[in-house]
């Protein structure tokens, strides 16, 4: 029963993903596609719990959804034109349906190589508390990349308020 | 039994599905969109790893929360261009801005 209930909830949460993000770049209307963008988030972050990622599903709900999925409308209601066509059309010049195929066999080509590859699984290892694990490698194994990502964090900031504001004065 | 090919197979379909947008979309905006499903279904391939193969190290999770946060930084300093671009050229989409191309 319990593996039958995480068999339907992968799948819900698969079909939700797949399923938005096919939306995301079909729509016409690029209010459709952001705000189907944060409805893949939400998929994304299901498929996290069902990893046992609790920490990382949270922080994807807060950080895709709060965040990125938002600032992509702002950034659509900033630079909305007058929408004869859809604001979110495939480029004319390039033939879409050739590019449909390439992924799609990517996508054939990725199958492929996972059917075929033996993966060693090493256990349901259950790991109970992840923050408090995630915190203790972030703190010592993993410090220096943190303060990096930090840096990064700044400077992107700075950047992006230098580069939306200009620097006139 | 959900295995670790599940979680792969949606990870490809989703990263094939950014990889067309990238490719096809108009506007910057909606190209950076792409960029973020593709970068998602990276997360998601760490993740599984990190479960399926690795259960004590979390070494994956880890992984994922540093693309998080380049996808964050990405997001803010690209959208930044975009309405300065916006402001400068009065368009977002990517085959007008055309001054590099020689």
């Amino acid at each position: 029963m319990n593996e039958l209930a995480y068999t339907a909830a992968f799948f819900i949460f698969a079909a939700i993903t797949v399923a938005s993000a096919i939306g995301v770049v079909t729509k016409n209307d690029l209010v459709h596609s952001a705000l189907l963008l944060a409805l893949c988030f939400i998929g994304v972050s299901g498929l996290y719990v069902l990893l046992q990622a609790d920490f990382l599903a949270a922080v994807q709900i807060l950080i895709y959804n709060g965040a990125i999925a938002i600032v992509f409308v702002l950034g659509t209601m900033l630079t909305r034109r007058s929408a004869r066509h859809g604001t979110n059309d495939t480029e004319k010049n390039i033939p879409s349906r050739v590019v449909a195929v390439v992924s799609g066999l990517f996508v054939v080509v990725t199958l492929g190589v996972i059917a075929t590859t033996p993966w060693h699984y090493f256990g349901e290892g259950v790991v109970e508390d992840t923050p408090s694990l995630i915190a203790q490698f972030i703190l010592t194994d993993y410090m220096v990349a943190m303060e990096a990502a930090a840096v990064l964090l700044l400077a992107a900031m700075i950047g992006a308020i230098v580069l939306a504001k200009g620097v006139e004065e | 039994m959900i295995g670790l090919a599940h979680f792969l197979t949606v990870a490809a379909m989703v990263f094939a599905i950014g990889l067309y947008g990238v490719l096809t979309k108009r506007t910057i905006i909606g190209i950076l969109m792409s960029i973020e499903l593709m970068l998602n279904a990276v997360n998601i391939n760490l993740i599984a790893f990190s479960h399926f193969i690795t259960p004590e190290a979390l070494t994956g999770q880890i992984f994922a929360i540093f693309t998080i946060t380049v996808a964050a930084a990405e997001v803010a300093v690209g959208l930044a261009m975009v309405f300065r671009v916006y402001h400068d050229r009065n368009t977002v989409h990517a085959a007008r801005l055309d001054e590099m191309h020689w």
